[in-house]
């Protein structure tokens, strides 16, 4: 009996011991990042662009325009395609009759699938080999929001599908019984339930975009200047501390760029997390 | 105006499952573009060629992706052996040990872990355990190799393997539980003994799930394993200071090199994201199928 209550306590402080390693992991890592980055942060940080020499010079003006350039762009074509999507493959797959579009549904449900596990880097490549070279846009904020909407459809897909599971059939019924289209329906009644829940999918996109590097690495082209238009190539701040620990080694703006990114995530996973704790109240 | 509203309605049903259609377009879409590029490395070096030679030189046209097998291939391994454990851990913890309020911080924090930028990760490991690393004192140690990144991996995909596994133990029926501890069995033995073989398949499919993200990992990994295209070789008799060895993971080799190669050597890159591809899409479906099996979705 003893020998059972020992082991239970050890194996219990160890799991305690386990999880305190990973929040004591998360301390030091966002500790560490903020702690050394802010030491250099002030707003002409944020208010010079990079200058492009070996030290590092300059803030990260240009690369804050180019990362807000670049997720609207990707969201711009993610959210239209990723919403679509959703809303097909909750509110109409499953009235179809047809063996065929049956068949494409089934695929289109596997190609979600398959998108969700592809390495980022396979994106850069094919966004590389597609837009990049063959349809001759270059390294811009085009190519590379093309890039990135592989990325993110995915996620917009899969929180769309939630967020209107979690509207209650009744509410379809009554509109049709009054006479509503399918269509209305979805649009007047089911969106506007659904809204809050797709909401969060969509800023989780633009964390993610935010996050990138590996494909922006190979389709942004990096350059330190304000992107201009849709055909410049450019730099988020994410590519910009690759940038800066790598080919400068200024380690110590690398960290101040990271802690203003670090900061930026933890406010979306904040939006994200009040959002949806609103939701299920 | 009954007919219009249904010929509206028919033509948006078709824009939408155009939309849904579009996932599966892509995949198509890189599957034929990346393998079309790739095609002439395996025409003109040979897919076996290509698996088994040991020496990547593109300026003397010998292409080999063995060293970033054997590199992507030990530091996952690497950041399975340390990176498991714990987020099991974590995983048994939240869903058998936690109160509702200690879980209710634990878990976001977990999912900010997951949240944090690759390069982040990656610049972490340069600035703090790559000169950790550094001061073993075996010969030719720079501190960026294989054990640097995978301690890097390790924490990258605890958060993967934590959550998914959470929630395969949290959908093993109470009843499980209750019949257990009424047999008289104490809680450890509960969980060690009836709760985490029911979420066995669960579990393995969220190690799984996590080895594939490690296999994908790109920026973080150039960043602290050093990049060198060897293949990873002990430093001293002890066989662990294989670890310390430079290396140069496949995800790597793409990035570092695709924007200033040209003809057979673009096109072996192509054939490294081919297999690599593959690679991930063997793992990733044995992870579905694990989970279809177990009984459980995997949650978002």
């Amino acid at each position: 009996m003893k020998l059972r209550t020992v082991k239970q306590h050890m194996a219990f402080s160890a799991m305690w011991v386990a999880c305190g390693l990973t929040l004591a992991i998360l301390l030091v890592v966002i500790g560490y990042v903020m702690i050394k980055g802010f030491a250099l942060i002030n707003l002409d940080f944020f208010l010079t662009s990079p200058r492009g020499g070996l030290s590092g010079e300059g803030g990260i003006a240009s690369t804050i325009i180019a990362t807000v350039y670049l997720v609207i762009t990707t969201l711009v074509f993610a959210t239209p395609l990723g919403v679509g999507a959703g809303i097909f493959l909750v509110e109409y797959a499953d009235s179809i009759s047809s063996r065929f579009v049956k068949k494409l549904v089934a695929s289109a449900r596997f190609g979600v699938e398959t998108l969700a596990g592809v390495p980022s880097i396979i994106f850069g490549l094919f966004g590389y080999a597609l837009f990049v070279t063959a349809l001759h846009f270059g390294f811009s904020i085009l190519s590379a929001a093309l890039a990135g909407t592989c990325l993110v459809i995915p996620v917009i897909i899969r929180t769309t599908e939630e967020a209107l599971k979690a509207v209650p059939m009744s509410y379809r019924e009554a509109s049709l019984a009054i006479g509503a289209g399918k269509w209305e329906t979805v649009w007047k009644v089911v969106l506007p339930s659904a809204v809050r829940g797709i909401s969060t999918g969509i800023v989780l996109s633009a964390g993610r975009i935010v996050s990138e590097t590996a494909i922006f690495y190979v389709t942004l082209g990096g350059s330190y200047r304000t992107p201009t238009s849709l055909m410049s190539s450019g730099r988020t701040m994410a590519l910009h501390v690759y940038y800066l620990a790598m080919e400068t080694r200024a380690f110590d703006k690398a960290l101040a760029t990271a802690a203003v990114l670090v900061v930026l995530i933890i406010l979306l996973n904040l939006v994200i997390n009040t959002v949806s704790r609103w939701l299920s109240r | 105006m009954q007919r219009r509203k249904r010929q509206f309605d028919t033509a948006m049903k078709y824009s939408l499952l155009f939309a849904a259609l579009a996932s599966m377009l892509i995949v198509l879409m890189i599957g034929v573009f990346t393998f079309r590029e790739a095609l002439p490395a395996f025409r003109h070096i040979g897919l076996e060629k290509l698996l088994t030679e040991p020496v990547w030189r593109p300026g003397q046209e010998q292409y080999g992706i063995l060293a970033m097998i054997a590199g992507s291939g030990l530091v996952t391994l690497g950041s399975v052996i340390l990176g498991v454990p714990l987020a099991l851990g974590c995983a048994i913890f939240l869903s058998e040990i936690a109160r509702p309020r200690v879980r209710a911080v634990v878990k976001p924090c977990i999912e900010l872990l997951a949240g944090i930028p690759s390069v982040v990760y990656g610049l972490f490991g340069m600035v703090v355990i790559v000169p950790i690393v550094r001061q073993i004192e075996v010969p030719g140690n720079t501190g960026f190799g294989l054990l640097s990144a995978s301690i890097v991996l390790a924490i990258m995909i605890l958060p993967t393997i934590t959550s998914v596994s959470d929630h395969a133990i949290r959908s093993v029926p109470k009843e499980y539980r209750e019949g257990s501890l009424a047999m008289g069995a104490t809680k450890w033995e509960t969980v060690s003994r009836v709760v985490i073989p029911s979420a066995r398949s669960g579990i393995i499919s969220a190690v799984v799930l996590g080895l594939g993200r490690a296999l994908g990992e790109t920026i973080a990994m150039i960043m602290v394993i050093g990049n060198s295209v060897i293949i990873p070789a002990a430093a001293s008799s002890n066989p662990l200071t294989i670890f310390l060895s430079r290396a140069r993971t496949l995800t790597g080799n793409i990035a570092v090199e695709i924007n200033y190669a040209t003809g057979l050597h673009q096109s072996a890159l192509f054939a490294t994201g081919v297999i690599l591809f593959l690679l991930i899409m063997i793992v990733n479906s044995s992870a579905r199928y694990l989970m279809s099996r177990g009984g459980m979705r995997k949650s978002g």
